[in-house]
């Protein structure tokens, strides 16, 4: 249906400079089932330690379905996700987080009515660890977490140019604020792998430039590995060093941007089959 | 004088309903279900203070240290057994599970206490004079209305400053999210569900030394009338479940004094169906809008 598929070595799209490492993630052979349906099938991917990685492909495709198979949204009915080499078959939602994979949602699922800060040091919690009695106590451990909390919150916050709204309800926050913030409320559960869910969904030319600035100064400033839906073309071809494309639920291409580009299956998946002539 | 005699009973009374609406309004909050057996708790903390009391002879603060330990372990219990297992399941059938479980603890009671009635003995005896002793207070009054506003300042600096007080409100708007950012939604709702067991082991112990007497269905109403109170308050929200309560208790106190005893409770749920139709959020509880 696809014609012949592009023979891409799933190594292939990992930069230079993390080739060597352990991937941060590799998916084998994954895939989920609803009902007859396979949503997601066959999908194998591995991602470099520091890589910015796209993954597009048409509406339906099954994109936000593997960014919930490798949060353990859905269980994976089939396959292996290997997070850092650690497979993550046995693990909650809550313990894929810890274990260093945080997101952000295609429509925003802000904490609303906590404040800014709130949602970020919520987020950050799951680390701490002081006890339960020394917070009824609020013994020195307590206090001290408490600041370094506050402190980090603050620095996060001010990566995005966000501090003086700490105290703000984020339910009242302009949309773009909301989409920065939950990057941000992501990045405080301290991941080594980031999904981003559509980040440049609903903003205008402007703050898209500037969303993708602030994808490179993630990348640079932490040292982790980023991997974004997105369907604005644009951002994807300019940041993304590997891309991945869906179609029906398989994987239809892999390669640098340049090879996506003049990829005449995606063209295909993307426009439909050109008439022949 | 006499006004003054029904307020203060009102309020005592509001207190107590006021303690147990905070446990429906937590549950409800951030487990997003109504606990009908929440009443039932009550009475298990009323006749495990009793007990203890009756015939271990236990000072009155070690046997409500107990109940408050029973409860505790009970809701958490009732909760990973009953309604864990539900957690994905429409909220009508966690609804008459629950309910469910309101009954298998009044009989498990019958059972094993028997139907009559018990004579509890109160906590604290003996009242205070006042205007040259127009006015009586009984110290348990002071002590559940004192009760009632440390646990209500407790409950509001736990929920706003500590770190599960957070999670519980991330847990509160939306599950899925907060699970994504680590938190670990079990444990949060199993908090929840000892937090509020453990109101309800005091409210317990308050009720039945308010009405010295005590049965398997010694919580039934207090319940419904708390549920009522968290509704009328503003439910999920916990200074509404306090405001709510304490209204409740003076209405029906002066309703009882001023109108009629027996139609006391037909106007405290007329008042609450009142107040639902101008406020269909509850006194304190926000509406919001749909988006479209």
């Amino acid at each position: 249906m696809f014609g012949k598929l592009v023979p891409v070595p799933s190594g292939a799209v990992i930069p230079e400079r993390d080739i060597g490492k352990r991937p941060i993630l590799n998916c084998i052979n994954l895939g989920v089932t609803f009902g007859g349906l396979k949503a997601v099938d066959d999908f194998n991917l591995m991602i470099g330690r520091t890589e910015i990685a796209g993954l597009i492909g048409p509406n339906g495709a099954g994109k936000t379905t593997v960014f919930n198979l490798l949060t353990k949204v859905y269980q994976p009915t089939h396959g292996t996700i290997l997070l850092d080499g650690q497979d993550t078959h046995n693990m909650t939602t809550a313990q894929v987080n810890r274990a260093g994979i945080a997101r952000t949602f295609q429509n925003i699922r802000l904490f609303n009515d906590l404040t800014v800060e709130e949602n970020v040091t919520v987020a950050m919690d799951a680390q701490m660890k002081y006890s339960m009695v020394s917070g009824i106590f609020r013994l020195p451990s307590f206090w001290k977490e408490e600041k370094v909390a506050h402190e980090r919150a603050l620095e996060l916050l001010s990566l995005f140019h966000m501090q003086d709204l700490a105290n703000v309800k984020a339910g009242s926050l302009p949309y773009g604020a909301q989409r920065r913030l939950e990057i941000v409320r992501a990045l405080a559960t301290n991941p080594s792998l980031l999904l981003l869910d559509e980040p440049a969904a609903g903003m205008n030319p402007s703050e898209t430039a500037e969303l993708m600035e602030n994808i490179r100064k993630i990348r640079d400033t932490f040292q982790i590995a980023i991997m974004l839906i997105e369907h604005d073309m644009n951002l994807v071809m300019n940041i993304c060093e590997g891309i991945c494309v869906l179609n029906f639920g398989r994987v239809i291409a892999k390669g640098s941007p340049e090879e996506i580009q003049s990829n005449p299956v995606v063209i295909e998946a993307y426009l439909g089959k050109q008439k022949e002539a | 004088m006499e006004f003054l005699s029904y307020l203060i009973s009102g309020i005592s009374l509001g207190s107590i309903y006021a303690i147990i609406a905070l446990g429906y309004t937590m549950v409800y909050g951030i487990a997003k279900m109504l606990n009908f057996a929440h009443g039932d708790i009550i009475m298990i903390g009323g006749y495990v203070s009793f007990c203890s009391m009756y015939y271990l002879n236990l000072p009155p603060i070690v046997a409500t240290l107990l109940a408050v330990i029973a409860c505790t372990v009970l809701g958490i219990v009732i909760e990973r057994l009953a309604y864990a297992p539900l957690r994905s399941a429409p909220s009508l059938a966690v609804l008459i599970t629950a309910i469910g479980v309101s009954y298998f603890l009044q009989n498990s009671a019958l059972l094993i206490w028997k139907a009559a009635a018990k004579t509890y003995p109160p906590v604290v005896a003996g009242a205070v004079q006042l205007f040259n002793g127009q006015l009586t207070i009984s110290y348990i009054s002071l002590l559940t209305i004192a009760a009632c506003i440390v646990i209500m300042l407790a409950l509001t600096t736990f929920v706003s400053k500590s770190k599960m007080g957070k999670a519980m409100r991330a847990c509160s708007e939306d599950k899925g999210a907060a699970q994504l950012m680590g938190i670990n939604v079990n444990s949060t709702i199993s908090a929840t569900f000892a937090i509020g067991s453990a109101l309800a082991a005091i409210a317990g112990v308050l009720l039945c030394s308010f009405n010295t007497s005590l049965m398997p269905t010694t919580g039934s109403m207090p319940g419904i009338k708390a549920f009522t109170a968290a509704v009328f308050g503003g439910i999920g929200s916990i200074p509404g479940a306090f405001l709510g309560g304490l209204l409740l208790g003076i209405i029906e106190a002066l309703a009882k004094a001023y109108i009629s005893t027996q139609l006391a409770n037909s106007i405290v749920f007329a008042v609450l169906i009142v107040v639902l139709l101008v406020k269909p959020a509850g006194l304190l509880g926000k509406i919001v809008p749909e988006k479209v």
